[in-house]
């Protein structure tokens, strides 16, 4: 599909993947090769914390696709990355064996802790990494799509949909708190050890997994980019913007709905799985309400219906949160951020890149038209060869 | 499929019976009406006479309570939704102008084209140069072919209009229905409208919505008027418009 391809990368596109893919690569052969120490040389944990906003950067894409460009307000995003992030975890889990506290070399600490005699069925092949894999796109796609398929079929739209999904993160937040649901409650996964034979805390490993998530916010933006350039992508813009009239058009919106909201929660799985080993950690208090929330904010702040934004958003509110809450305003942090929200709605309705773009398109227009005009030429000189 | 064994009625529209109450108010009393293949018909009456409930109910927006609704003699369109009905040739012009404000004026009518409307077919779609070509004419049709790289939202309400009933022609319905297509025009707009659906009429059923006599008038056809949900009369303008009854509850003295 190389015309999917080609239709899809304009100027500001490719220099987002540039800027990615150089950050991807520099990044980490700056914190492997530099000595430690030296200015240019990017400390581990920095590397740690970076691929982390990588990961958020995935998720705001992800959130963009659906509500920037479709209209579908999830107020839920964060389940699908969570459940992404746990399958990555029990992959993690049972890569421990019997270097665990308890030494089990089968059963995971927190179930030897529970006196389980036996590992649970919904664990089994979760040891093995293509199988894990699979499952960080499988599960949070599956609960999308019966999900989607109930909520459009039955036409929720607007603030209705966004209440069912807060509904829908949230029970799962209570499920996974639930000792007895089998994935370490309150504590969650942690304790992880190796990734594939290397160890998760090795500078190596760590410098990897940030290349990595470099190249899966490139992957997911190419994907984005290539569904919302092609056809498909204007008739979800139509039906982010009349709804019924795209239905009297003939198209089946439900269909299509339910495509872009599966495809955005497989790739907030992917997100959530990068994000795991990377953090150490996972626990039910990512399901929080909150964390959808605010991943909503990020897309906001950076721009909605931009994709480049939303990625964008994802990074600078995390690092205002880095930086913030590390230091003497950090009880203040959630009222920044609520101000912010408050104030980008109030006076950058679009966002930093959506304003951008408006400041800059009467330039950009005018080398469009001399572009369209000269393409229109040449379209002429080679009819009129044709004709002849 | 809803589809009869034989066919009942030469007519392309059939409404037989029908009644639709929301809570209680009868907004559809029993009404019948015929269209035949080729036909165009105006629609007047007062507000609230039902005739955008007529329109809901043919396109699947509204369930009837009661009634017969076939389409083409065979195919019961009170079993299928908006989608489906839409696949089988009826088209609809809403009352307020309704295109996709952010998209430009020629993204509007390629979204509107009767092709492959799956989502595997969208998203691997090519342009294909008769696509083009029938963009093309059907921007001649409509006029708007000097504005066709605008974004629809920055068009003149009239230009508007036009669109929407060139989107309508880009689907290519058996049966158009155009609500209040001269609502807010000019006098010019106005006759122009009326110049328009007639070369649509053509080669296309229309059904139209419309309040301004003069403008139903030059259409020159045969008009129906509701009122409370029924038909009240049938017939030429000057039949209709010298009906005591529409005169009383419609046209006024």
């Amino acid at each position: 599909m190389p015309h999917m391809l080609t239709r899809s990368l304009d100027r500001a596109a490719t220099t987002f993947i540039l800027i990615v893919a150089a950050c991807g690569v520099l990044i980490p052969l700056s914190n492997l090769l530099l000595p430690a120490g030296s200015a240019l040389q990017v400390p581990t944990y920095l590397v740690a914390l970076w691929g982390k906003y990588v990961c958020y950067a995935i998720l705001a894409l992800s959130i963009d696709l659906i509500w920037g460009y479709c209209g579908i307000l999830s107020l839920g995003h964060g389940a699908f990355f969570a459940l992404g992030g746990y399958a990555m975890g029990m992959y993690l889990m049972r890569q421990i064996g019997s270097r665990g506290v308890y030494g089990n070399p089968l059963l995971p600490d927190f179930m030897v802790f529970l006196n389980w005699s036996k590992l649970p069925w919904y664990w089994y092949g979760f040891d093995m990494f293509p199988f894990a894999a699979l499952m960080v796109l499988l599960v949070p796609g599956l609960l999308a799509f019966c999900f989607g398929w109930l909520a459009f079929r039955s036409r929720v739209t607007g603030v209705y949909l966004s209440i069912i999904t807060q509904a829908m993160t949230y029970a799962l937040l209570l499920a996974f708190f639930r000792n007895d649901f089998g994935f370490g409650g309150n504590n969650g996964l942690t304790d992880f050890k190796d990734i594939l034979g290397f160890n998760v805390q090795a500078e190596g490993t760590r410098a990897a997994l940030f290349a990595l998530s470099c190249l899966a916010l490139i992957v997911a933006f190419l994907i984005c980019r290539a569904v919302v350039s092609s056809k498909l992508g204007k008739v979800l813009i139509a039906i982010r913007d009349a709804e019924s009239r795209t239905r009297f058009l003939g198209y089946r919106v439900e269909s299509y709905k339910l495509f872009v909201f599966t495809l955005s929660a497989c790739m907030a799985g992917v997100a959530g799985a990068l994000y795991v080993p990377q953090v150490g950690i996972i626990n039910p208090s990512e399901f929080a309400p909150g964390n959808s929330i605010e991943a909503v904010i990020w897309v906001a702040v950076g721009g909605r219906g931009t994709l480049v934004g939303a990625a964008l958003g994802a990074i600078v509110v995390n690092y205002a949160k880095t930086f913030f809450t590390s230091g003497a305003l950090a009880p203040y942090w959630l009222f920044m951020l609520g101000a912010l929200f408050v104030l980008v709605t109030l006076l950058l309705p679009k966002g930093i890149v959506g304003t951008f773009n408006a400041w800059w398109e009467p330039f950009k227009a005018k080398q469009g038209d001399a572009n369209a005009e000269s393409a229109a030429r040449e379209d002429g000189i080679s009819e009129a060869k044709m004709a002849e | 499929m809803n589809v009869m064994d034989t066919r009942s009625t030469s007519a392309l529209l059939y409404l037989d019976g029908v009644h639709v109450s929301f809570d209680g108010f009868h907004a559809i009393n029993n009404l019948s009406l015929t269209l035949e293949p080729g036909e165009m018909r105006a629609i007047i009456g007062p507000n609230g006479a039902g005739k955008t409930t007529m329109m809901d109910i043919i396109t699947g927006k509204t369930k009837p309570d009661e009634g017969t609704v076939l389409f083409d003699g065979v195919t019961d369109l009170t079993r299928l939704d908006e989608t489906r009905i839409a696949e089988l040739g009826i088209g609809r012009k809403f009352q307020k102008p309704t295109v996709f404000e952010s998209q430009s004026v020629e993204d509007n009518l390629l979204l509107a084209l009767n092709v492959d409307h799956s989502v595997k077919g969208t998203l691997f779609w090519r342009g294909s140069r008769s696509e083009a070509a029938r963009i093309d004419k059907v921007l001649e049709t409509v006029r708007l072919k000097d504005v066709c790289r605008k974004l629809a939202g920055s068009l003149s309400h009239g230009q508007k209009q036009w669109l929407e009933i060139g989107m309508l022609l880009a689907q290519d319905p058996k049966l158009l229905l155009v609500d209040e297509p001269v609502a807010g025009m000019t006098d010019v707009e106005t006759h122009q409208t009326a110049e328009l659906l007639k070369q649509i009429n053509k080669d296309h059923t229309v059904m139209v919505v419309e309040h301004d006599m003069t403008f139903v008038r030059e259409l020159g056809v045969k008009v129906t008027c509701l009122h409370e949900g029924t038909v009240l009369a049938e017939g030429t303008i000057d039949q209709v418009s010298s009906n005591d009854r529409v005169i009383e509850v419609y046209l006024g003295r």
